[in-house]
Parts: structure tokens; sequence; C-alpha cells
């Protein structure tokens, strides 16, 4: 990835993210100061200190997956990340709009579509990558989320059952349709939207 | 099913006669005219006073007159909803409310036809200190909190705003009217116009729920309706009294007019403050009663009709005070009292609510039925007309707004709903009733009962199938699963980080942070110890296991096909092998066991009715829960699913220790026997419909809810891993 030297935001830059994640001007220097701000080494990168430094996601019970999120593949320590990969990451928050509904086919789907907003959900549950989200996987978010009243047996038969209330094909791991099959009633779209001020 | 009908209407009658045969009395329900006491005496064969013999058989009705004409009149006000349920297809058709009104002006008929003087109308101390607060209870305790709270926003905008549009768009308008024929009503002034129109203008919380429980809209357009009927009590009380006041007053000036506008957020804020309170303190108490549970659910109703009653001591707003309180107590309550105790509470809501819902209706119907009614065709026409318009425009105007805000826009369809929605009802009533007298009050009490007459019959019948025509997006019955739940919180938390990220302080921003301080101070403040909070995703995992045991016994023990499906012999069988290995492990003869696995039955229909709100967020008046069967749920595979019988959730052992002795064993730790269920009735020996973990690691889990005995809970926490 490298670090870029850049504290100022060029405008082509802009124009190239407003292209790739669909966000406005506006929406894009705001981000970008709120970017900046984050930015202790002032080297144009984040790091995973400075995503530890914020306090509430310190006490996310799933804040360190939430980090991991934003850095590419490769849970290489030294890792940052620039602009574009922090843009890019959290345009699958943006509000899915009516008018892109109906745009054409051919071009690929927006960050913000329903699947990549599901895919982006799954991969917090599927850690090696491997499109499949085992029991172990399915065990370890709900260690995380359940807290410390729960004795292990308990916590594995619930991820018994939520397994199996998803499993299709028998080979008791949630696959990433089998994933998005049971989310179907849920309102994904309105869920995983935040309403970037304009 | 005619039969049954006809002796329904028999009965009313009969029920009907009685009661315009009965003097008439006080305090509970108000007299017109003075009727004639004498003529009544002999017919309604009364104390007859021979003073010299002795009488072998007297009959002293005065002495019980009172509660036994209340009894009679709640007596007809069940009876009439029993016969309305058992008419066939008139309930799919007619609202409920409507065929209780038909119901009370023909008792309302009948009583006049006999007594020739109006019947007894309701009055306005008897509606708003006894028949209105249960329902308003019932209604802040089961509702859908989590919903309610995302759309607080919208249902604030709606409820204020909304009102004030319509109180003061209506009464200038029919100010108008009144000068276009100032033949007829030239002596109705401007503030009067505004007073009657504040009390018309809102929407009445008792209607909307009986109309829109039956026409199962999406959660989001109930709660919108419903919420904005709950909070709009606050504006219209500070309305009604300032304009009230107004009236008395002998110069109206602007620092007034001002004042008033402070009180509407007094009134509001006050009456929120005062159910904090009682809610904090109810949870507080609650605490406390595991040594007398009989009582506990009486703590809940007696905080909240508290709150009730101080507010309106302090003419603050009694709706906001009752149902903050109930919406802040519930978890404390629900996690601190045994299930038996909540089961109870539950039920007796419901009870009171119905009954109070269903004399409200009569009563309005009987009170139709009056020996004045001054009528103005321009002043009734224009009335009606003007509500209609004025919601309309109304909300359509707030909801343009309101929309540039919200996640999830407010359709159009949603926006007929709630405009058409606006049903007027015993509140506006009763308060008409209240105004001082001048001379129009006749007309305006016609008026009223003729919006609200109309309201409920034309509005409410046409809603549903307008729902239907319009393609309203509808409730969706979906049954509650373990994954939903996990992924739904995942998101949460998962967007709470995002917004962290970001710095935006949104919606989950102020959830999370709430929940925290929920947790760290709140639960551990008012709820014992023993019983902190389990995780929500526990205890959905758990609801559902216990509907599946349900399920699973009730396909053994109730042979009947209730249950549309069939479940597999292999499920049988398995569930048949966990019957008997439970057996296995009690030394009592079969005689007690088969009673008890009978009687646990009886239990799990009780328990049956503890289901998690926020999985049937809609909120239904006449049903606590779906059961198993009925949703057709098919019981999961228990031998898949869980590893087998030694899962320590999967085994449910019954009360059976109530009859014998047994001495824990360390596989099968049981609680220590208690004598005879007799001698303690409800108290903490009651039988726990609840699992005991047979596993090795053998912990009844102290989390469970109804761990009441102090002796057990000292076991389960050494059990504790």
């Amino acid at each position: 990835m490298g670090s870029r030297a850049s504290t100022l935001l060029r405008e082509e830059e802009i124009e190239e993210i407003k292209k790739e994640t669909g966000f406005s001007h506006s929406q894009i220097t705001r981000l970008y100061s709120r970017f900046t701000s984050l930015d202790k080494g002032e080297n144009g990168t984040l790091s995973r200190e400075d995503f530890q430094r914020i306090p509430e996601l310190a006490i996310n019970p799933l804040g360190d997956r939430i980090i991991n999120a934003f850095f590419p593949e490769g849970l290489d320590r030294e890792d940052q990340v620039n602009f574009r990969g922090f843009m890019r990451t959290l345009a699958h928050f943006r509000p899915i709009e009516d008018n892109e509904k109906n745009k054409d086919p051919t071009a690929s789907e927006p960050l913000n579509s329903r699947t990549n907003k599901l895919l982006f959900a799954f991969r917090l549950y599927d850690l090696d990558r491997d499109d499949k989200i085992s029991r172990d996987e399915l065990l370890q978010v709900l260690r995380m989320m359940v807290g410390v009243n729960i004795s292990d047996e308990q916590l594995g038969s619930i991820a018994d059952r939520t397994i199996q209330e998803a499993d299709q094909n028998g080979d008791n791991s949630i696959s990433f349709n089998e994933f998005i099959k049971v989310l179907e009633k849920v309102d994904v779209e309105q869920k995983m939207s935040i309403r970037f001020l304009h | 099913m005619d039969g049954r009908c006809t002796h329904a209407v028999l009965l009313l009658l009969c029920l009907g006669s009685c009661l315009s045969l009965t003097p008439p009395a006080q305090p509970f329900v108000r007299q017109e005219k003075a009727s004639g006491l004498g003529s009544n005496s002999s017919k309604g064969g009364l104390s007859l006073d021979v003073p010299m013999a002795l009488r072998v058989f007297s009959v002293d009705y005065y002495h019980v007159q009172a509660p036994f004409e209340i009894v009679l009149w709640i007596m007809l006000a069940s009876l009439a909803k029993l016969g309305f349920h058992w008419s066939g297809r008139l309930p799919a058709v007619v609202p409920e409310s409507c065929l209780l009104i038909m119901v009370g002006l023909l008792v309302g008929g009948v009583i006049y036809g006999v007594r020739h003087s109006a019947p007894p109308t309701l009055s306005a101390d008897a509606f708003f200190l006894f028949l209105l607060p249960p329902i308003v209870l019932d209604a802040g305790y089961f509702l859908p909190g989590k919903l309610f709270f995302e759309n607080l926003g919208t249902i604030l905008w709606y409820a204020v705003l909304g009102t004030l549009w319509n109180v003061l768009g209506i009464g200038v308008c029919l100010y108008g009217v009144c000068l276009l024929a100032s033949g007829s009503l030239g002596d109705v002034s401007l503030l009067h116009c505004l007073l009657f129109s504040s009390l018309i203008a809102a929407v009445d919380p008792v209607a909307v729920l009986s109309v829109f429980q039956e026409i199962h809209v999406n959660e989001q357009l109930h709660i919108l309706v419903f919420g904005e009927s709950l909070l709009n009590d606050a504006v219209t009380v500070v309305l009604y009294k300032l304009f009230e006041s107004f009236l008395r007053l002998p110069v109206v000036t602007g620092v007034d007019v001002l004042l008033g506008g402070c009180r509407v957020l007094g009134v509001g804020l006050g009456g929120l403050g005062v159910g904090l309170f009682f809610g904090l303190v109810a949870a507080l108490t609650s605490r406390f009663t595991s040594r007398a549970q009989v009582i506990a659910p009486l703590f809940v109703f007696l905080y909240s009709y508290l709150s009730y009653l101080t507010s309106e001591m302090l003419h603050l707003s009694g709706i906001m005070a009752i149902v903050t309180c109930a919406v802040t107590m519930k978890q404390y309550v629900e996690a601190n009292l045994s299930e038996r105790s909540n089961t109870s509470i539950q039920y007796f809501l419901k009870m009171w609510s119905s009954v109070s819902e269903t004399l409200i209706f009569i009563f309005l119907g009987v009170s139709t039925i009056q020996d004045v009614h001054m009528w103005s065709w321009a002043f009734v026409c224009s009335t009606l007309l003007l509500c209609l318009l004025w919601r309309a425009t109304g909300v359509i105007l707030l909801t343009a707004v309101v929309n540039k805000v919200r996640r999830n826009v407010v359709t159009f369809r949603d926006q007929f709903i709630i405009a058409y929605g606006g049903l007027r009802g015993a509140i506006c009533f009763s308060l008409v009733f209240l105004i001082d007298d001048f001379p129009k009050k006749r007309l305006f009490i016609t008026t009223t009962i003729v919006v609200i007459l109309f309201t409920v019959f034309v509005q409410g019948m046409t809603i549903k199938p307008l729902v239907e025509l319009l393609e309203v997006k509808r409730r969706k019955r979906n049954l509650p699963t373990v994954s939903e739940e996990i992924h739904s919180r995942l998101l949460d938390h998962l967007l709470a980080g995002i917004e962290d990220v970001v710095g935006y302080w949104g919606q989950h921003y102020w959830k999370d942070k709430f929940e925290q301080f929920n947790q760290r101070y709140l639960c551990r403040f008012l709820i014992r110890e023993e019983r902190q909070a389990r995780s929500s995703i526990v205890r959905v995992y758990q609801e559902l296991e216990r509907r599946d045991e349900r399920a699973d016994e009730e396909h053994i023990t109730h042979v009947d096909v209730r249950c549309q499906t069939r479940p597999h012999l292999l499920e049988e069988m398995d569930s048949i092998r966990r019957i008997l290995t439970r057996n296995l492990h009690s030394f009592n003869n079969k005689l007690e066991v088969v009673t008890k696995v009978a009687l646990s039955n009886i239990h799990h229909m009780f328990a049956d009715v503890n289901i998690l709100q926020k999985q049937i967020p809609a909120y239904s008046r006449h049903t606590l829960h779906g059961t198993p069967a009925a949703e057709g749920r098919k019981p999961l595979r228990r031998h898949q699913s869980l590893g087998g019988k030694h899962s320590p959730w999967s085994q449910e052992v019954p009360d059976l220790s109530h009859y014998s002795e047994t001495y824990p064993t360390p596989r099968n730790r049981r609680r220590p026997i208690k004598t005879t269920r007799r001698s303690r009735g409800l108290q903490g020996q009651t039988p726990q419909p609840r699992t005991f973990m047979l596993g090795r690691n053998n912990s009844l889990d102290p989390l469970e809810p109804s761990c009441p005995d102090p002796q057990k809970l000292s076991y389960a926490l050494d059990n504790k891993t």
C-alpha cells in the first residue's frame, strides 16, 4: 500500500473517490477532515493504533474486528490504510438511494449494494476468509457479544442451533449464500446505513 | 353458531332490562334526571317494610345497590364481548368497537324505553380515574420499546406539531363557519371553538388500539399511529385546560398564550418525570419481593396507578406518566419477579384493559341516547369535514419534512393510513362533558358524539378493506430465530463502531451509550444479584428451546390434531425417549410422574405467555402469544441440534420434586424437596417448569428468572461454573 505524504486532498482524487464510492463532494471533504483528525502521525495513513485510540471503539465488543475490516487482506502489523481505503470501507454504509437501483446492470455493483453490505458483515465472522463461517468462528463472535456469564457448553449449543437454522447443505458451517438467506427478512439496507451529514 | 348468537342476544337483553329496572345509582353512573324512584320500587321488588311481623324472606336492594349495578354493567360488557366472538363471520367484517357501541345503543334504548328518561351516562371522573388507566398501562407495558424509541422523533413530531396544527386549524375554521351561520351559531365565540377543537382534534389511543390490532399493518406504521395517540395527550390536556382557563379570564393577553406554550413542555416533561420516578421506585421494590411473591404483581399495578393519580393531581399528563412508568420498570421487574408473577401481571393487565375498553364502548353507545340533542347541520358537518381535512393536510406536510431526516421513509400509503386512522374516542366524549355550561354546550356534545360514531364506524369498518386495497405493508409473521438475533446484534455493534470511527453521534451511538449506562448502574441497583440480565441472544435461545419442548410434549400428551405439522416418527421417539430418561432419574411412582407431566404442561401453557415482546412487536389486545401449534412451527430435530440428550439445555425436569424426596446425586442435582404444594400456594416452592441441568457441568443456571427460593439460590450459586 505504501504511505502517501498527501496532506491536502486534490481535486482529481476527490473525483476518483466519488466515482468509486458514490459519496458526494461535501461528504468526502468532511470525512477527510475526520481522517486527518484521527491520523495522529500525520503521515496520511491510519494505523491500527490510530483506530484503537477512539474511546468507544475500544469498548465495543467487536472493536478489533471492525478495525480489521478497514485493513486489506493480510493481518500484517505494519499495515496502514490510506484515505482511499478508508473511504472504500465506509462506502459500504452509504444508504442506498432509489435512483441507484435503476443503473445499468453492466456497471459493477456499487459498494453499498445489499450483497456487498452482507459480504462485509460476513467477513466479520469469517476471519480466515475461506467463505464459510465455521462453528469455531461463530463461537468466537458469540463469546465476544454475549459476555462472560455463559458457560462454554451453553454457548456451544447456541452456536449449534444457529448453524442448524442456516445450514442447508449439511457441511456444518454457514456459507455466504446461506448467510444471505437467513437474513433475507432483515432489512439490511436500512440497518447497515448511516446518514452521513450533507 | 347462530343458536349461540341468539342466546347471547337474549342474555344481553335480559341484562339490559335488569339494568333498566334498577333505580338510579351513585356514584358510578351519573343520572341526567331524577327518575321516579317510587314507581320503580314496586317493580323492582325492593325492600318491603312491614314492621310488625317477622319476615322470613326479604330483599334489601339498597344495601348492595352500587356494587351490584357495577357488576351488572361489567357482566353485560363481558357477555357482549363473548357473544361477539361467537358470532361467526362478524368479527372479520366489523371491528369489535363498533359492535360494542351498537350493544350500548341497544341497552340505552331499552333503558330509555322502560324508564322514559335518559340512561346513565359515563361520568368523566369514572372514565378518567377508573376506565382509562388500565388500558394505557396495558399499552405501555407491552409497548415494543426498541421500535418506539427508534421512531420517537417522528412520533413526537406528529404528536406535538400535528395536534397543534389540527387544533388551531379546526378551531379557526369552525369559528369562521360560526360567523357565516351567525343566525344559529352566533353566540359561539372563538375561544369556544378553540376549546372544542382542542378536544376533538386529538386521536384517541383506545379507539386506535382496538381498530388497529385487527388489521395487522407493519410494525412501523402501527407504532407511529399508536405512539402519536399516546403522546398527544400532553398537548391535548394543556390546550384544553388552557382554553378553559382563558374562557374564565376576563381578558386574554399575549403573555398568557406564551405561558400556555411553556406549559405544554412542562406538562409533558412533568408527566415523564413522575412516571420515571415511580417506575424506578417500583423496580427497586420488586427487587425485594422474593419472599412475598404473591403480592409482587400488585406493586406493578399500584405504582403505575399512583403515578397516574399523582400526575393528574399536579395537572400533568397522566397518560404520559403511566406509560413512562410502565416502560421504565418493565425490564427490571421482569428480571426480578418469578415467571408466575410475570404471567399474572400480563394476564391481569390484559383482562383489566379488555374489560375497560369494552365498558367504555358500551357506555359510549348508552350515552348516545340522550334526552336533549341540539342539532345543527352546519356545525356538525363542517366539524366532520374539517377534522378529516386538517388531519390529512397535517400528516402530508409533516411527513414531507420528517422524511428528509428519517432512515425509513414513510410512504404515501402509510401516510394515508396514518391520516385515516386518526380515530376519536371516549376521551373527547368525557372532555366535552366537563366544559362549563353555556348555551351551546348541548350542540358540542351532539357534535362530539357524531364525530366519534362516524370515525369509529365509518373509518373503523373501512380501514381494513382499504389496507388490503392499497396493499399496505403488513406485519411479517416471523418466527424468531436465534440466527436473526445474533446477526442483528452483530450489525448493531458494527454500526455503533462505524459511527464511532466516523465521529457521527447517531442512533446507534446513543443506544450504545444508554445500554452501557443501564448495565453499569441501573441493573446493578435495581435487579437482584442472582438475576442480572442475560444477553438477549441467550434469552431468545432459551425461549425457543422451551417452545420446542412444549411442542414435543404436546404431541405426546395431546393427541388432537390442533398442531398443523405432524412430527416425524423419529422426533416422537426421541421425545418419548427423553421423557423416559428423565423419569428414570426420579424415584417417584409412575402415577405421580404422569400427574406431574400433565401439570407441567399446564405450567408450560402459562409459561407460554412469557414471550419476548421484541419478537412479536405489534401490540395485540386479545392475545398474549401464539401457541407453538398455531404457528405451525416444526420443531428442530433435537437429536441433531443439541448432540443428544445429555445437552445441558434439553433436559427438562418437571416439578417432580414436590411430591417426593430425592436426594441430590452428583449427576442430577435436584433441589431439596419441600412439603406439599397445598401448604404454600404460590409461594417459593412453586413448581418450576424450568430447565434443570442434567449435564456434567451442573449449573442450574443462576440466571434463570425463576429461582425465587433463597435455598435454591445458594445451591445454584454453589453450582455456578
